[in-house]
């Protein structure tokens, strides 16, 4: 059975913006296990930009994985489509060859939400078909991949920054610090309770 | 970003450059003619090509297209991340 998982993240970029940053998206700071990248064929078609794209990346299991995946590295296709009428880009990545171990497809679908923003869209479907070992393996495979979200989007999002810096007028400076303050609140709020819930699991 | 094949990380800066500015400057402000970059684009592909030929990797399953095909995973309904 193959498991499901998605998750959003907003990007405060505009949808253009972030299409040109996706194709300099590496490298980045998190994106040290990024080996290699390369263009395999592109098109356009019906006013839509087609991409397929060969990445290497280095393969990171642990110890009791290492029996199933004796490989340094893993190869993925990353097949996508600019729609910029529609200010749509979407992406599909798959794993090349060990298959059987794991597999991992991505689809991240990236839409304009407004000016100056962009909401990316993921899912993945994760399966495994070793016999005896293919829940293990596909809740390591999820685990992972939840971990990997949020760097993504930061290493995403440093590029972004990188690419698009954005000087500090002073009036937008302090409504910044207000909204600031508030998040840093609530997020000092949020840990608050986690550490009296992980406590109290603890005990 | 280093490409696959040590000796052709130099074409596929060139072509990357390339394709980035064709990408911003015309493609996204409505211009499809993308004949600027097939020069640079073919000599890259070549030296690809080659480097994936010596490290056996499999062309067809590259070639496979999954993405705006029935092949394609589709979201479950209900789906909840899990």
């Amino acid at each position: 059975m193959t498991r499901y998982f998605e998750n959003t993240s907003v990007f405060n970029f505009s949808w253009d913006q972030v299409a040109r940053g996706y194709w300099r998206r590496y490298p980045n700071p998190q994106s040290t296990h990024v080996l290699s990248e390369d263009t395999w064929s592109r098109q356009v078609r019906d006013g839509c930009l087609y991409t397929k794209r060969l990445l290497t990346k280095t393969n990171r299991v642990p110890k009791w994985g290492e029996r199933f995946f004796n490989s340094k590295s893993v190869k993925i296709i990353e097949e996508s489509v600019v729609d910029p009428e529609k200010k749509i880009l979407v992406t599909y990545t798959r794993n090349l060859g060990y298959t059987k171990v794991m597999s991992v497809v991505e689809r991240v679908e990236y839409r304009s939400a407004g000016p100056g923003q962009t909401v990316a869209k993921r899912s993945a479907w994760i399966d495994s078909q070793v016999f005896g070992f293919s829940r293990a393996i596909r809740a390591f495979g999820i685990e992972r991949f939840k971990k990997n979200c949020s760097q993504m989007a930061s290493g995403f999002n440093h590029v972004l920054h990188s690419m698009y810096p954005r000087p500090a007028s002073p009036a937008s400076g302090m409504a910044l610090s207000l909204k600031e303050m508030r998040e840093a609140a609530a997020a000092a709020t949020d840990r608050a309770k986690a550490n009296v819930l992980s406590s109290v699991q603890r005990t | 970003m280093n490409s696959i094949g040590e000796e052709c990380t130099d074409l596929k800066k060139k072509y990357d450059d390339c394709f980035n500015t064709w990408f911003s400057e015309r493609f996204l402000k409505g211009d499809q003619d993308d004949s600027v970059c097939a020069g640079i684009f073919k000599i890259y592909q070549e030296c690809v090509k080659n480097a994936m030929k010596q490290q056996s990797i499999d062309f067809k399953e590259i070639d496979k297209d999954i993405l705006g095909t029935e092949n394609e995973y589709k979201t479950p309904p209900n789906a909840n991340s899990s």
